[in-house]
């Protein structure tokens, strides 16, 4: 396949940045999208040009480091995975691709396509723990008991890899996606129930801190999500939250 | 010159962990506020340490190279940890997951140190789910099991096919919440690239901010690396595109010994590679094989037509296959370990019997699994003569509710539906047990400097069995090191903040600064990975799967030769002080470019085959690996003199007094 390129191109936090046009031609679509732009930076370094710079580690959807918005869709056209997980047989030959950071107030751009999530950090760092010392002299595992139902659901909330995609895809840049899989986690688990309140509290209030939106059940989030945390996590948090405030 | 001492507390080995710490000295509440430690990489092992530290008082500081902790490549483990907790009464214990660790390393491990990791083994479950991690449970609310490979008990603890990711995730909690306290100062984004030594010491690191390229120092009464392996030499690896040795490397040149690098799991179970472009590879979990059988053609001609697209394996009938495990090892069958499995599926790629394009794979077929689950499921679910379509619609979705995560990333990857026509798997490097030289404390051969987890070589010998690199990394990191570390710091409440302005730090730095600048102002001709992927292809070549004498001289003349072409011919783009991802790539390379020749030196030099070293001279008369317990029970203890080619071998000899040295058998 050939394709058309329009990459943001961007050299600095305060630079303005803009869209670059580059070709790329034969790409076969066995290859995922990042082996892709591979190809395009082994170019352009040959060139003596600076490459494209773009976040990626474990190139299999786990660590939630790649991101980009292609063709205007958080982690592009396919459904259920990152970046680093899409194959090029989702293009066709002679395509044109639009390639740009995730984008929002929260996740300023540190160069080209790479942004800084550290708002996520610290919003973790506000609750998202249960507060036990790792000394190893808690209770037997098996003295907790869980429901199959419930472990199931906090499994399947902790499944978020934090890479941002629902703020990426959110027309209010709101990160409850993200802040309500790490409450609903601890919420459905009995270890999470005595620190609920203050936890629920402090992670709200930090998502508004660094600037992330509210939500407005538009649902785009899910629809994005790689991991396809679900919605109803929205819920539980408000709930949670409106527990805790009252 | 230095002698190796283990440093192994005396007494029988039920006791010695236990002893040990009655007796080591502590650091007193008051005098830990006045102590920094420094802890370079953040997965599991980095992580669950610095965590620990900070909760014990101590000031510590963490680097990772990734924007958050969280992306570490432990987040990519799949399949689960072990622990000897015995809930399934299936006669497991802390000797047996000991036994088991130890014969899976096919003897080349230093005993005391399994033995702790399997007294500790239950504790880091209890610990895990005290700070929620969502475990697989059963309908009764307890924690399931599943079974792993090299074992014959169900001793796996594992939360869906995610098990790394929700174990970092819990250290990563643990971490924020020291963060959040300021107990611990998270360096996101940074990388080190090299470490001070004062007087002997280790005394702080020099590490580069990513972002802005700006060089720092940073000092403290002890170093931990926790940076994980040196699987990326090859180029190709299950492991992330960042994941590098650097950290390992620079240790190794300033004094830490090396051990053992030719040890280096290659896994069964990995996505076969497509074409020159390929950037990584990705695994399948070893848990897959506790359902899948795995298989090729028995006639050639089959395999010549399927690998010519003519043949699709689901018109070939159950006597034209070959399921060429559990043919050769009746009692272990799919669940032989891993570089068992491994090898044996080259042999039969070797011969022909390969199943894609390019000869490189084997089946992994699950059509048996869902049909005997989907039975199961009729029955649990009272649908009388279930028709065959309703089974396997029953056995689809129990597959896919202990394995869904895998099969959906193996679709989008191959593009083939995997519950209805078998995966295409084939081996891939995915782990070292190699690594830095430790003692019992885990303190390499240069005081005060440490070295955790996948790092360090202690655990896993000649081969880590599955779902215990988890288990190692949180023992290291959450119980062991927290309490050997005291013991060295308990001699440093007198010494007061460390300056970073002495020349040792001056020195350093300076080097790193020279290097740097070397890469930006070299005018070269070929990129980075220009370099990268001719070493890996030397080393996949003759210092992969099986390996000889001649190809081993070989390897050693060619990396050298495209060091020397690298170093006058590498071109780095862009500037020192920006976020340069060339750079970042180029100095990794550089340390590959050496380890990969001692890798090579350290495989000529160990004249036997055992666990993932397999020297094509040293074969029983069935093809098995032939070890050499007489002249090679040793841990091979490298220290750098200048060159890789000029290391000097100490050795470390391995005494088994609870475990009697025997062949290997999974037949």
């Amino acid at each position: 396949m050939n394709l058309t390129l329009k990459i943001w191109r961007q050299k600095g936090p305060k630079d303005k940045g803009q869209m670059v046009s580059y070709n790329v031609t034969d790409i076969s679509e066995h290859m995922s999208f990042l082996e892709m732009m591979d190809v395009l930076n082994e170019g352009l370094v040959a060139k003596g040009e600076e490459p494209v710079a773009f976040d990626h580690d474990c190139r299999e959807g786990i660590c939630g480091m790649c991101s980009l918005q292609i063709n205007g869709e958080a982690h592009g056209p396919d459904r259920g995975i990152t970046t680093c997980q899409l194959h090029m047989r989702m293009f066709h030959d002679g395509e044109t691709i639009y390639i740009e950071p995730f984008r929002a107030k929260g996740f300023p751009v540190i160069k080209d396509l790479v942004v800084d999530r550290t708002a996520f950090e610290r919003i973790q760092q506000a609750g998202g723990y249960i507060s036990v010392n790792t000394s190893g002299n808690t209770q037997d595992a098996n003295g907790i008991l869980i429901s199959k139902h419930n472990a199931d659901l906090a499994m399947d909330a902790a499944s978020c890899i934090g890479c941002g995609a629902c703020v990426a895809s959110c027309k209010n840049a709101s990160a409850m996606l993200f802040v309500s899989a790490k409450v609903s986690q601890f919420a459905l688990l009995p270890q999470g129930k005595i620190e609920a309140k203050e936890r629920v509290l402090n992670m709200v209030k930090q998502m508004d801190e660094e600037g992330f939106g509210n939500c407005t059940n538009t649902g785009a989030c899910e629809v994005e999500c790689p991991k396809g945390i679900s919605l109803e996590n929205i819920a539980r948090m408000n709930r949670e939250y409106l527990k805790a405030s009252y | 010159m230095k002698t190796l001492n283990s440093k192994v507390p005396e007494g029988p080995i039920k006791d010695k962990w236990t002893t040990y710490k009655d007796k080591i000295d502590l650091v007193n509440p008051a005098n830990k506020r006045n102590i920094d430690v420094i802890v370079v990489g953040t997965g599991l092992a980095g992580g669950s340490a610095a965590a620990t530290l900070a909760e014990l008082g101590y000031n510590v500081k963490a680097f990772a190279y990734q924007d958050s902790p969280r992306r570490a490549h432990s987040i990519a483990a799949q399949g689960g940890i072990n622990a000897a907790k015995n809930y399934m009464g299936d006669g497991d214990s802390n000797y047996r997951l000991f036994y088991d660790t130890v014969k899976g390393g096919d003897y080349r491990s230093r005993e005391a140190n399994v033995y702790r990791l399997a007294e500790v083994s239950s504790n880091i479950i209890d610990q895990c789910v005290a700070q929620g991690v969502p475990f697989a449970r059963d309908y009764g609310g307890l924690l399931d099991n599943r079974s792993f490979g090299g074992v014959l008990v169900s001793r796996t603890f594992y939360a869906k096919g995610q098990t790394g990711q929700q174990l970092l995730l819990g250290a990563y909690s643990a971490m924020n919440r020291q963060i959040a306290r300021g107990k611990i100062e998270m360096f996101n984004r940074h990388e080190m690239l090299d470490v001070v030594k004062i007087d002997g010491k280790a005394r702080g690191i020099i590490a580069r901010d990513l972002i802005s390229g700006e060089i720092e120092r940073h000092s403290a009464h002890a170093v931990v690396i926790a940076t994980g392996g040196y699987g990326n030499v090859y180029f190709l690896s299950t492991n992330a595109m960042g994941s590098n040795a650097t950290a390992a490397w620079k240790i190794h040149k300033k004094g830490a010994y090396f051990a053992n690098p030719c040890f280096t799991q290659i896994h069964p179970t990995c996505i076969p590679r497509s074409g020159d472009y390929q950037s990584k590879l990705t695994l399948m979990s070893e848990s897959l094989r506790n359902d899948g059988r795995i298989w090729v053609p028995k006639n050639l001609e089959d395999a010549k037509a399927i690998q010519q697209g003519k043949l699709k394996p689901l018109q070939l009938s159950e006597d034209q296959r070959d399921y060429f495990l559990e043919r050769r090892y009746p009692a272990f069958g799919n669940l032989v370990p891993r570089d068992v499995a491994s090898r044996a599926a080259k042999e039969r790629c070797d011969a022909g019997h390969g199943v894609n394009a390019t000869g490189e794979a084997v089946y992994l077929d699950f059509a048996s699994a869902i049909e005997r689950y989907g039975k199961e499921q009729a029955k649990i679910h009272g649908v009388h003569n279930p028709s065959k379509e309703k089974i396997t619609e029953l056995g689809e979705k129990l597959i896919e509710e202990k394995y869904g995560n895998l099969f959906q990333m193996y679709e989008k990857i191959i593009d083939e539906n995997p519950y209805k026509t078998p995966m295409m798997i084939y081996p891939a490097t995915h782990y070292t047990m190699g690594g830095v030289w430790v003692d019992y404390n885990l303190m390499t051969t240069v005081d005060g400097l440490y070295c955790i987890g996948e790092a360090n070589f202690s655990d896993h010998g000649a081969n880590r069995l599955g779902a215990s690199a988890l288990m190692q990394g949180l023992a290291d990191g959450y119980f062991v090191l927290p309490y050997t570390i005291g013991d060295y710091l308990a001699k440093e409440i007198r010494t007061g903040k460390i300056p970073t302005d002495s020349p040792e730090f001056e020195e350093a730095e300076k080097e790193v600064k020279d290097k740097i600048d070397f890469f930006i102002t070299n005018k070269g001709t070929h990129t980075v990975d220009y370099f990268h992927k001719r070493l890996g292809k030397v080393m996949w070549d003759k210092v992969g799967m099986a390996r000889n004498a001649k190809g081993l001289k070989e390897a050693i003349k060619e990396i050298q030769e495209i060091r020397e072409d690298f170093w006058k011919n590498v071109m780095v783009s862009g500037s020192a002080n920006e976020f340069n991802q060339e750079l970042e790539k180029a100095g990794r390379v550089a340390d590959f470019l050496e380890l990969g020749e001692l890798f090579a030196k350290d495989a000529l030099d160990r004249e036997e085959s055992c666990g993932g070293h397999f020297r094509e001279e040293h074969v029983t008369e069935d093809g098995e690996a032939k070890r050499d317990d007489k002249n090679f029970a040793y841990v091979a203890a490298w220290e750098y003199t200048g060159k890789p080619s000029e290391a000097i071998l100490h050795k470390e000899q391995l005494t088994f007094k609870d475990i009697e040295l025997k062949t290997r058998s999974y037949k």
